[in-house]
């Protein structure tokens, strides 16, 4: 039987209670919502936290809103309700595609998105799709709130910008006109984590690729945000010859290692074949929006 | 600590360590051993029970988090000897060989229902992909859930016929 090593429990009332209890506990301690990645971690003794703050109570933090030109999701928003929401779909198509092959229903049904992100689990799939899109991550502390780019939260495996006392609170998602995108995953079996996984977020303007974003996940750190794919999109107009180069530049500039999913050089290819369908599927997606707004 | 849960319909409370699990709690705790232990790493879902109505794996679930929340286990379909209609259904469609799974199965059969009277195969299988079977390659599963759907269906039609009757 696997059991977590001791720890103290708090379970907090509230967003100030919980920075609180976080401020007084330091580095000891962890938040848990849904558990899913820490409670594993625990049980086979790579994570041990002395004090555990349960934030599943702070409703404040379950909520999906289109605000102005954004999507704020609450930070204890579960994967379900993701998956569940019509304007999650309707202006993130990516993260439907994503969610429906995120671990399983169970699973899914305690999960948050702020989990999975301050996991920073170079293979998870939200933080790719996060990355794609440009999302924003709204922290808060005792000196009041701070939003960072997802590509200063991540700062490497299982390191965020989250500091001691600090917690992740929403995550913002820029909504924008003519957008489209979309997740291509590929998966030894139903719920499992990646191969190799690729997010792609753009807009098309006037025939022209912009706002390109592209995050890949299983095939090393410090691909949340390939600059150099989504430069050489930004500007171009979507053709096969363009998919072809920008899965070829994905390939290159990921750092995928060889374990029992497959070999670097599998996971390469996959990284390279994934960009393209997925660019070719946000491409179709953006063109759709494009003709629905005008 | 102190803890209550309110485990089918009853509130029981117990002191327990915070990393106590939720499937230690009701099944050495509690001694509700129809809620299956396998894996323990969330990946089997033997030892999924309904949590505020919804499918969890109670194997990654603290105890100490579900005080203050409703969970049903599998004791709690039927109604005295009176089967659910998801027991019903697999024992009419053979849903279970070893048995292992099938608390779990039946629970989330049963979450689903709820949610939704008349799911397609489809869906079905959705909702009981994170569960393993090892003995009936799920065929039998979702016929034993499209069972249940289809007597619930049938009973509900019966007891408006009846209403309507009675009016008359």
């Amino acid at each position: 039987m696997q059991v977590p090593a001791s720890f103290d429990y708090e379970r907090a009332r509230s967003v100030d209670e919980a920075l609180e209890l976080l401020r007084r506990h330091g580095e000891e301690a962890r938040v848990v919502a849904g558990g899913h990645s820490l409670l594993p971690m625990m049980k086979l003794r790579l994570a041990g936290p002395e004090v555990l703050i349960d934030i599943n109570d702070l409703t404040e933090l379950d909520h999906i809103d289109l605000v102005g030109d954004e999507l704020r999701v609450g930070a204890l928003t579960r994967h379900r309700a993701l998956l569940e929401s019509e304007s999650v779909g309707r202006y993130f198509p990516i993260v439907h595609d994503a969610e429906r092959v995120i671990a399983d229903p169970p699973v899914r049904n305690r999960g948050t998105i702020g989990g999975s992100l301050c996991q920073a689990d170079p293979s998870e799939d939200l933080s790719a799709v996060c990355g794609a899109l440009h999302a924003r991550a709204v922290i808060r502390g005792a000196e009041g709130e701070r939003v960072v780019s997802m590509a200063d939260f991540h700062q490497g495996p299982y390191e965020t910008a989250v500091g001691v006392g600090e917690m992740l609170v929403e995550v913002r998602i820029p909504v924008l006109p003519g957008a489209g995108s979309a997740y291509e995953k590929v998966e030894r079996k139903a719920g499992d984590w990646a191969v190799a996984a690729a997010g792609v977020a753009l807009t098309l303007r006037e025939g022209r690729i912009a706002d390109a974003g592209v995050g890949l996940a299983a095939v090393g750190a410090g691909a949340l945000n390939l600059h150099a794919v989504q430069t050489l999109m930004n500007g171009s107009e979507p053709s096969e010859a363009l998919y072809e180069e920008a899965g070829r530049v994905a390939s290159a500039n990921c750092s995928p290692v060889t374990d029992s999913r497959g070999s670097e050089d599998y996971k390469r290819h996959l990284a390279g074949e994934l960009t393209r369908r997925a660019l070719r599927r946000a491409v179709a997606r953006a063109a759709r929006s494009t003709a629905r707004e005008a | 600590m102190r803890i209550t849960v309110n485990v089918n319909g009853e509130d029981r409370t117990r002191e327990v360590e915070p990393r106590h699990l939720l499937v230690r709690f009701l099944r050495d705790d509690l001694e509700l051993t129809g809620t299956h232990w396998g894996c323990d790493t969330s990946n089997c879902g033997t030892c999924v029970v309904l949590m505020d109505g919804e499918p969890v794996k109670s194997c990654t679930v603290l105890a100490v988090m579900a005080a203050g929340h409703e969970i049903r286990t599998v004791e709690d379909l039927a109604d005295g000897e009176r089967l659910d209609p998801v027991q019903q259904g697999f024992i009419e469609r053979h849903g279970l060989q070893c048995g292992f799974c099938t608390p779990g199965m039946m629970l989330t059969g049963r979450a689903l229902l709820d949610r939704n009277p008349d799911p397609s195969e489809q869906e079905i299988r959705e909702a009981i992909s994170g569960q393993l079977c090892r003995c009936t390659g799920y065929l039998n599963i979702v016929r034993s859930i499209q069972w249940a759907a289809r007597k619930e269906a049938e009973d509900a039609r019966a007891e408006a016929a009846e209403t309507a009757g009675s009016q008359a």
